[in-house]
């Protein structure tokens, strides 16, 4: 039988594929082609591990937090620091990836589109590092809660633009990175944050992330001598929770959650719940669940976390979803942010809101394992980026 | 093929008559549908051999800023889909012009790709040009265009490849979109010396496929240009803005200024 980790696009079942103007065909084929020639050139995996090492701070470490556990009925609960990469979260991983891809191919300006602005963050980072011009779409709604991540990308030298159609989030912003690219693409990357999007980036972004999942895997056996019963993670468009389940896709005995946005609660319509809500449908490029009327307009999602505010999600989600391998859920805005307040007083490690959906999704899972399970979490990000949500959420300041 | 194609002998009579041609873009449902079906009609009466009508979809990434802000206008003011195949039935019924119908590709999976394309021909409309749906993934489209003989236009791009290039033009019914600039739509000032090479290009091929240049036209002399060495030229962003300046006299008036015909 095959292995579920062998799979590749450019189609996952039905999902994935091309759905994009013919302009940017030429442009896909280059990048797969350098991908494939870089995944087989030792020197590039060599150059990306010493980046990781002595630039990202690779590898993550895992921490068990036994006092946040204690809310989460009787069991063990390890998290994979995610947040302790550099520019705080596992956005990283993806980017110098791709911006050693970027290299390869001659191109000297990077594009790339943020929610939460830590994609975003990550690509200033990249491209200062490497010496490229850089500009991230980003919706207006998003500049504002996410101000400091604007202001953090613009002292890295990068040009923000605030996105103004539509809903003003991370699904426009997305349509604006595609036009530009669209219209620049000899000379430009469009650095895709995401596990969606058209063949090669869903599985290129998910090989780029897939480290965590290696080392963790690695990690619980050589730490603590077992494999966690499950796995828990966040999904916006599903890159670091593809990144985490990607090595334990054909370990039958871990089972895989996914925790969606359901922004006021599954009860309303005001949610990024796609993988719950959605249908298939075609989306930035792929064919994947997504929240859509029944004309295939793109419903505006909702939620308090800019990072997991989209209607999309990556086709292999799609995929594993229908297989039955992942099982995804909603957890609202409150839980969410019930859960940041939870894990911060309790190990003093304060996670980025779109984390926090795991980590409250991680809470009530525990009290359905067995007793005595394990539950492995990616802590993809840190919360700093979040302070002023938060203060205001919880009343702290004034 | 044992069927005539609406389009394909609409530029066809053109060229036999010594005639340029002009194919015009005008969104459904905007501002609403009634006036919208009265825009499309006048153009076709003033000078566009083939009409587009742009579907109104939620994320147009092949379009510029003026089409982009009509067709949101449009779906808040209640556009519909279905609303597309009455917009087609009456703009028909009232003139001989060829009706494509341009939409990207979700609301017809959704709606059904056979069942779309079924519609589209009991509306007496031409076919589809379909901005983000490549041949690659178009094989439902294929058959359902086949079935319901309908036109179908695919994009041909500076970037594409012989082969690419090859296929699409094999692949596409009623003309070859060749897109003369790396960009998305918006009257711009100049025309890309790129499209000369795309129509280059699309008559390498040797399919005999006519080749029609869009994206960013805007002038009468960029019409009178691009037919020069094109079938066609095609005009979307410089009609709207022409409608929204002037309403449908506005409308009219541009439409006679660009038609190479006159
Ligand atoms: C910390 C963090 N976690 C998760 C996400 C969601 O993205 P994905 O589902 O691709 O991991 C984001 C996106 O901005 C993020 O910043």
């Amino acid at each position: 039988m095959t292995k579920l980790r062998d799979q590749e696009g450019p189609y996952f079942g039905e999902y994935g594929g091309r759905f994009v103007p013919e302009s940017l065909i030429a442009a896909l084929d280059e990048l797969d082609q350098t991908y494939q020639q870089a995944k087989n050139d030792p020197t590039f995996e060599a150059e990306l591990a010493e980046l990781h090492r002595t630039y990202t701070g690779r590898p993550s470490i895992i921490t068990e937090v036994k006092r946040f556990a204690e809310h989460a009925g009787d069991v063990r609960i390890f998290l994979k620091r995610e947040d302790l990469n550099h520019t705080g979260s596992h956005k990283i991983n993806n980017v110098l990836g791709q911006a050693l891809l970027a290299k390869r191919m001659g191109k000297k300006r990077i594009i790339a589109e943020t929610g939460a602005g830590q994609h975003g963050v990550a690509s200033a980072t990249a491209a200062a590092l490497f010496g490229l011009e850089c500009v991230v779409y980003m919706g207006e709604v998003d500049t504002e809660r996410q101000a400091l991540n604007v202001a953090r990308m613009r002292l890295l030298g990068a040009e923000v633009v605030a996105v103004t159609s539509g809903s003003r989030t991370l699904k426009d912003a997305i349509n604006e990175a595609l036009r530009d690219w669209v219209a620049n693409v000899e000379t430009t990357h469009y650095l895709l944050g995401t596990v969606a999007g058209p063949h090669p980036f869903p599985t290129m972004v998910r090989d780029f992330h897939s480290v965590i999942g290696i080392e963790a895997r690695q990690q619980m056996l050589d730490e603590f001598g077992f494999l966690p019963d499950a796995l828990a993670a966040c999904v916006g468009g599903g890159s670091n929770a593809i990144g985490l389940f990607h090595a334990f896709l054909d370990d039958e005995s871990v089972s895989l959650y996914g925790f969606e946005a359901a922004g006021d609660g599954m009860h309303t319509d005001r949610h990024a719940a796609t993988l719950n809500f959605g249908r298939p449908g075609v989306l930035h490029g792929a064919k994947s669940y997504m929240l859509q009327d029944e004309d295939g307009q793109t419903i505006e999602s909702h939620s308090i976390s800019a990072g997991l505010d989209y209607p999309g999600v990556g086709p292999e989600h799609s995929w594993l979803k229908d297989l039955g391998r992942a099982n995804y859920r909603g957890i609202s805005d409150d839980e969410a942010m019930q859960a940041l307040r939870l894990l911060s007083q309790t190990e003093g490690i304060i996670p980025a809101i779109e984390t926090a959906h795991a980590l409250a999704g991680a809470l009530k899972l525990g009290k359905e394992l067995k007793p005595g399970s394990s539950i492995l979490i990616n802590l993809s990000g840190r919360g700093d980026k979040d302070m002023e949500t938060a203060a205001k959420y919880f009343g702290l300041i004034g | 093929m044992n069927f005539e194609s609406k389009t394909a002998t609409a530029l066809a009579n053109n060229r036999a008559a010594g005639k340029a041609s002009l194919i015009g873009y005008f969104p459904v449902g905007y501002p609403n549908l009634e006036t919208s079906i009265d825009a499309a009609i006048a153009m076709c009466q003033n000078g566009v051999d083939v009409l587009e009508l742009g579907v109104p979809y939620s994320d147009p990434v092949m379009d510029g800023v003026v089409i982009q802000e009509a067709t949101v206008e449009a779906l808040q003011n209640g556009f519909k889909l279905s609303q597309t195949f009455e917009a087609v039935r009456r703009i028909t019924e009232a003139v001989d012009t060829p009706v494509l119908v341009m939409t990207y590709w979700n609301p017809v999976m959704q709606f059904g790709v056979e069942r779309f394309a079924k519609q589209l021909t009991e509306a007496g409309g031409a076919g589809l040009i379909t901005p983000d749906l490549i041949p690659d993934e178009a094989a439902e489209w294929l058959a359902a265009s086949d079935e319901f003989e309908l036109d179908r236009v695919f994009l041909a791009t500076p970037t594409s490849s012989a082969e690419r290039m090859q296929r699409a033009c094999e692949l596409s019914r009623g003309f070859a979109y060749a897109v003369s600039t790396m960009g998305i739509t918006g009257a711009r000032t100049e025309v890309d010396k790129l499209a000369r090479d795309v129509v280059d290009k699309i008559r390498k091929t040797e399919t005999k496929q006519n080749a029609a240049v869009g994206i960013g036209i805007s002038t009468a002399d960029q019409v009178l240009e691009v037919n020069e060495y094109a079938d066609a030229a095609i005009v979307g962003s410089a009609f709207v803005k022409a409608f929204q300046n002037g309403g449908i006299a506005g409308l009219i008036a541009k439409v006679k200024e660009l038609d190479p015909k006159k």
